[in-house]
């Protein structure tokens, strides 16, 4: 530790760290632009200068830049020396020459770095009165805006786009006054992250293109914390709301979750909230004569006096909500409503991660890790904020060699200069090119099958106890040497796999590499494919299938389907089948889908940005999410319908609900404590979802009536529909937005964590509810390797971030960046069938019609004999089961367009 | 003019071109380390560096077009749109634009007929500024082609321009 004295004061701090950090950390306020506590030190703009002594007797001093000054101890500095202020305010000065005075019009205004920085620093008049110069724009896609007279030029975006998140076609062109920050040529950016340029820009050149569409300021959106529902990691989220709409969503920093960034998925996914589609209003029979009480009390009846009445939950509803159907219908009543593949892998999963003795990292920690292996995911499109964190951890050799150079992490453009010389070994096995394969030693492409075999033979190479496969190539064999070999060196290796692949081979040889390791720091993570996929299999049920035996065979003849588009697990004959045969199908969500269009009763259920609940991510982290805002009646959260529909029910609150399940599930005992229940206050008042300056209260509503209503009452929650309260100081679990006193910006963070990029005052949010113990005997179910049949080829379903996930897919700017319906096939077998890219092939299972027609796009690194479609439609269904199908080239005559046949 | 540029746009590079590339890369580790030599192999064959070249060439290096160009962008005497046979650069920096920087290129712009960054009609020159030539105890300097002209006035621009 040093001491170091800041004008006057002394503090604490690590030696060696950067200045700037340091002070920040302290809650002192010093301006900056180019650094970024994820991103390190360039010393660019100049702005965070301090002014240095040489001793205890300097009075001069000198100035320094604070964000590339290791601290030292006995260092002497101040912030506030008038060389250091008016160097800082003239810095600005010129920064700001070029930029325009737009701030009225800007998006940025009012959460803005560069009006925090600017008032901060003193420059609070403009001298310069010259012409500016000026660029044209481009269009960057669905998601951003582009402005590009706001830039400063602070190198931000390029280096948070191409150095932090790889990504490649976000430049800087041209030279000194004259650069520009865009794309070669217009169009979408191809970054799956590129969403968080948004946050990372210090002013307005990149703003969200989805809020434009619905803008209102930081100042009047109600906000509550959130947890993100659009894949199985639980990236916290901070979404706002105005006049009853779900405008944006933004990053809520999480040290050990998502930290600063977000995946585009996650941030503009949320229109779905707006969408058209909501179900509205209780349906009987497709008709809304019928009450919510009127519900109810059908719900009520129905489990009276049905012969007997099934429940589907989902994993994509709350523990809360599939707790209380499960309650409701019956513990031997109740099925997970996944189809049987998905049940098996999660709870394989579940098992390894529960008893096998392994530990499960955080992405904070999957940072961390010196050596990796992706089994049969491709990370991107399956749980893409994992893919962002694995691209850092590539970065570990370049860190060690640049600690052994005695260059400090966060030099940043130091430490990058050293990237070519070495790399941290990554390898990924997986179908067929993967997008994190600009950063692996090594790729493998196989079937599921042949990556569990290689997996199989890296564990046996481990550890002779392990089984092995036989007859392996000469070429896999030595992968598995060398990529065992590599792990073997580590001293934090991970093995990500997860369900993509749809092999419980798969997921049984990472678990036996992960054994095998002699590491003791070593990790195992697994990807989940929805929010509450592990928690679901935690809680555990029946299958589907024997949900749809209950009916079939009589023993039941009602269901009720929580949240759960049954046509998206199963083909769509069963699923018409089962429902069919049912005589009352009660379903509760919050979008038309097929199954809903089925239900004799249809109850609208509150998204996450209206109802509470607590989900459980991959890494078995317990998460809350608040309501945003009040739902309007009589669209109701699930556990609400469920729990009202339970006449004798003590839960008339949904602490109570949460509580309940904890008892329930030993699994689940911690969840009661993942944030603070509805008795919360916080000197003596509700925490407030409306920022102190929210505007238009008494008037928002006067085209409707001029009488100022009063605010919603959240029974439910520690929040307010309201303005009066603190947020200041409240626990990081209830942080509904984030800014301090002169920081206004998203980036006020660093006066809430404990160190920069450290863990937020009060600890993370989030419970982990499973820790490692136990030990697992080695799994020895190593399948034979996988041949292609002549004429015949397996389905692979290939997942995208931008198509795969049901409700994101609602959302019109995600829709839009979902990829052209395609199938991939290798070159030899293209060749076979006499095909090239773009020719259509007409899918048939074989001795069936026709499934789809689509068109080809040859992928050299898929194997023979397999198919890849990508998984972006959700009537896929009928195409995305891995079994075996034939193909027939289509003439060219034929109309030029892809079909899918129900 | 107009014909000159269509004549000068090619797609794609020329067997030539490739292989001189290509010869560069097998020195380096890292194709991207080729950069500006493959920008100045392209910019020798053809006078300067169109769209179409320069993504053929990031395609060769293993980069994004993005990537190429803002290399190519950054350097003055990259040229990303077509120029006269002999490109006339006069220093703009502080010691040449104190000693009449901006007559010179105010004559030389007139003489010629251009704007600066225009072909002249007979596709013969075009006038960029650039930054200092290493030559300040002769400001105000320009460099015609390769040749570079000390102590330029006004009065001289047609005689550097008559050689």
């Amino acid at each position: 530790m040093a001491t170091i004295e800041i004008d006057g004061k002394h503090y604490e701090a690590q030696d060696g760290q950067s200045l700037l950090a340091v002070c920040l950390s302290f809650g002192l306020n010093l301006p900056y632009f180019c650094w970024h506590p994820a991103m390190g030190s360039v010393g660019a703009c100049r702005q965070c200068a301090v002014l240095q002594y040489q001793n205890p007797e300097d009075k001069r001093g000198r100035l320094v830049m604070a964000c590339m000054t290791p601290v030292a101890d006995a260092m002497r500095i101040s912030i506030e020396a008038v060389p250091a202020s008016q160097f800082r305010r003239e810095n600005i000065e010129l920064l700001m020459i070029n930029h325009p005075h737009d701030c009225p019009v800007c998006e940025e205004g009012g959460e803005c770095h560069l009006q925090d920085m600017t008032e901060m620093s003193g420059h609070t008049f403009r001298r310069y009165r010259g012409q500016k110069r000026t660029h044209a724009n481009q269009y960057l896609g669905p998601f951003i805006n582009h402005e590009m007279n706001r830039c400063i030029a602070c190198y931000r975006c390029v280096r948070f786009y191409d150095d932090y998140a790889g990504g490649n076609d976000l430049q800087v062109f041209g030279m000194h006054n004259n650069v520009y920050f865009g794309r070669f040529e217009e169009g979408a950016l191809e970054n799956e992250f590129s969403g968080n340029l948004v946050e990372v820009c210090p002013t307005g050149v990149f703003t969200d293109r989805t809020f434009s569409a619905h803008y209102a300021r930081k100042w009047d959106l109600q906000t509550a914390p959130s947890v993100c529902i659009h894949c199985g990691l639980g990236c916290n989220t901070a979404p706002g709301e105005r006049y009853g709409q779900l405008r944006r969503i933004i990053n809520r920093y999480n040290g050990e979750v998502n930290g600063y960034f977000l995946c585009d998925r996650g941030r503009f996914g949320y229109g779905f909230v707006n969408s058209p589609e909501r179900i509205r209003e209780p349906l009987l029979d497709g008709r809304s004569e019928i009450t919510p009480q009127a519900a109810v009390n059908y719900l009520d009846n129905l489990c009276q006096t049905a012969k007997g009445v099934i429940g589907i939950g989902s994993p994509r509803a709350s523990l809360e909500a599939n707790f209380a159907l499960r309650t409701l219908v019956g513990e031997e009543n109740f099925f997970l409503g996944l189809n049987d593949i998905e049940h098996t892998l999660l709870s394989t999963i579940f098992n390894i991660l529960r008893n096998c003795g392994i530990h499960t990292p955080s992405l904070r920690e999957i940072e961390q890790a010196d050596a990796v292996l992706i089994m049969g995911e491709d990370v991107t499109h399956t749980a893409p904020r994992l893919a962002l964190s694995l691209r850092q951890s590539a970065r570990n050799a370049t860190f060690d060699l640049a600690r052994s150079l005695k260059i400090a992490p966060w030099q940043d453009a130091a430490v990058r200069e050293l990237k070519t010389q070495i790399k941290t070994p990554i390898f990924i096995a997986s179908v067929c090119a993967t997008r994190l394969d600009d950063i692996a030693t090594d790729t493998f492409h196989g079937s599921p099958e042949d990556i569990a075999r290689l997996g199989f033979a890296i564990a046996h190479r481990l550890d002779d106890q392990a089984p092995a496969p036989e007859l392996m190539s000469d070429a896999e064999n030595s992968l598995a040497t060398a990529i065992a070999a590599e792990l073997k060196q580590a001293k934090c290796p991970l093995i990500v796999s997860g369900t993509s692949c749809a092999s419980i081979a798969v997921i049984q040889s990472a678990y036996n590499i992960a054994k095998a390791l002699p590491s003791k720091d070593k990790q195992l993570t697994f990807t989940v494919p929805e929010c509450n996929s592990l928690g679901l299999a935690i809680m555990g049920g029946g299958r589907l299938r024997q949900a749809f035996e209950r009916i079939n065979e009589g023993v039941a003849d009602s269901v009720i389907v929580l949240e759960n588009d049954l046509y998206r697990r199963a083909h769509s004959q069963t699923v018409d089948l089962f429902l069919q045969s049912a005589a009352h199908v009660v379903v509760m969500d919050s979008l038309r889908n097929k199954t809903a269009e089925q239900s004799e009763l249809l109850l609208p259920t509150a998204t996450f940005a209206e109802s509470e609940g607590t989900l459980v991510n991959n890494e078995g982290r317990a998460q809350r999410y608040f309501p945003v805002y009040a739902v309007s009646e009589p669209v109701r959260g699930s556990w609400q319908w469920l729990t009202s529909a339970m006449e004798d029910s003590e839960w008339r609150h949904h602490d109570d609900l949460t509580a309940a399940c904890a008892q329930a599930f030993p699994d689940l005992a911690a969840i009661a404590q993942v944030a603070p229940g509805a008795a919360y206050r916080f000197k003596g008042s509700k925490i407030p979802r409306q920022p102190e300056r929210y505007s238009g209260r008494a008037a928002m509503f006067a085209n409707i009536n001029v009488r100022e209503p009063a605010p919603p009452q959240d029974l439910e929650t520690p929040f307010s529909f309201s303005m009066e309260g603190v947020t200041a100081q409240v626990p990081p679990a209830l942080l509904p937005v984030i800014r301090a006193p002169g920081w206004n910006s998203n980036q006020a963070v660093n006066q809430f964590e404990e160190g920069v990029e450290g863990h937020l005052r009060g600890g993370d949010p989030g419970m982990r509810l499973i820790e490692a113990s136990g030990n697992l005997a080695w799994f020895n179910d190593i399948p034979s390797a996988f041949k292609a049949e002549e004429g015949q080829w397996r389905i692979m379903p290939l997942p995208h971030i931008f198509g795969s996930e049901e409700l994101s897919l609602h959302s019109a700017p995600i829709a839009e960046r979902r990829p052209a319906p395609k199938i991939l096939l290798n070159p030899l077998d293209a060749q076979a069938l006499g095909v090239v890219n773009g020719d259509r092939l007409e899918i048939s299972r074989s001795m069936e019609t026709a499934i789809a027609t689509l068109p080809v796009q040859i992928e050299t690194t898929l194997p023979r004999g397999l198919l890849g479609v990508p998984a972006i439609l959700p009537e896929n269904q009928q195409i995305n089961n891995p079994e075996r199908v034939t193909l027939k080239k289509v003439a060219a005559e034929a109309e030029n367009k892809p079909e899918i046949f129900l | 003019m107009k014909e000159l540029i269509e004549k000068q746009k090619f797609t794609g590079l020329s067997a030539a071109e490739v292989e001189e590339i290509n010869a560069e890369i097998s020195h380096y580790e890292d194709k991207s380390a080729v950069s500006i030599e493959a920008l100045k192999i392209v910019q020798k064959y053809r006078g300067w560096v169109s769209d179409e070249c320069l993504i053929a060439a990031a395609e060769l290096l293993d980069m994004s077009p993005a990537q190429l160009e803002g290399v190519a962008t950054f350097y003055n005497l990259i040229y990303r749109q077509p120029v006269g046979k002999t490109v006339i650069h006069y220093c703009n920096s502080v010691t040449c634009w104190m000693l009449g920087a901006e007559k010179v290129r105010q004559r030389l712009c007139e003489h010629l007929h251009v704007e600066l960054g225009e072909m002249s009609d007979d596709g013969a020159y075009t006038v960029l500024p650039i930054v200092c030539l290493g030559a300040c105890d002769h400001a105000p300097v320009v460099m015609v082609g390769k040749e570079l002209c000390l102590d330029v006035i006004e009065n001289t621009v047609s005689e550097i321009l008559g050689r």
